[in-house]
């Protein structure tokens, strides 16, 4: 399931609805995106993130849909946020739902590097010396290339 | 044909998007942005490092070659940053 939202979620409570009634589920992995304070240009005041609305629902789905054919999976979960976010506040919840843990894991591990160099959001940092956008990590890139089928 | 710009590119530009209508001989989507450099200044500008900018015709990613159209959805923006 996908969703992109302004608002915050309930990790534990999405989590609990994912496995909710299933007793073919042995395994449950998430990763929790968060803002974080410290930055290469300092202190972060704030973190705007903007997105193409369409065309990331889309994107996240084709993601979502590739781990599924990867992996044995049970359940997964995308939720990403936009907007204006504090230091300290989650931005995305990624969670995969497996009879094991090894599918849980490497697919949560997958959603997550693959949504950073395919999904298209941006961030815009706020500090004290100003906004900035965020470049691209190369080491983003080479996260996600490591699962490139060859 | 409908132009989306985002992140800086929109900054850059000082506007989200545009309805543009391009000469007939831009096919596809390297021609259109050889010809959206030519719009303004601004735009000039935003596109001067090619390499920084990508493209999605109709929500999905596209290179130099793929086909553009008239009615045609054409986003630009700079590598993504999520998650």
């Amino acid at each position: 399931m996908i969703r992109v939202q302004r608002e915050d979620f309930d990790a534990g409570a999405e989590l609990a609805r994912m496995t909710a009634g299933r007793a073919d589920i042995g395994g449950l992995a998430s990763f929790i995106g968060i803002v974080r304070e410290k930055t290469d240009a300092g202190a972060l005041s704030a973190m705007t993130l903007e997105h193409y609305p369409g065309m990331t629902e889309k994107r996240l789905a084709e993601i979502e849909a590739e781990a599924a054919r990867r992996w044995p999976l049970a359940a997964s979960l995308i939720i990403h946020r936009y907007g204006r976010l504090l230091p300290g506040e989650r931005i995305v919840l990624v969670a995969t739902a497996s009879s094991h843990r090894q599918a849980a894991l490497e697919s949560c591990q997958f959603l997550i590097d693959w949504l950073k160099t395919k999904a298209p959001f941006w961030k815009l940092e706020e500090t004290a010396a100003g906004s900035q956008w965020v470049a691209a990590q190369e080491t983003d890139d080479r996260a996600a290339e490591r699962w490139r089928k060859s | 044909m409908k132009l989306l710009y985002f992140a800086w590119l929109r900054s850059k530009l000082g506007k989200a998007g545009e309805d543009l209508t391009p000469p007939a001989h831009v096919t596809n989507v390297g021609e259109l942005l050889d010809w959206l450099e030519t719009v303004s200044p601004a735009h000039k500008a935003a596109l001067a490092d090619r390499r920084a900018v990508r493209v999605a015709v109709n929500q999905d990613y596209a290179a130099a070659d793929h086909p553009v159209r008239p009615g045609d959805e054409i986003a630009l923006f700079p590598p993504v940053t999520g998650g």
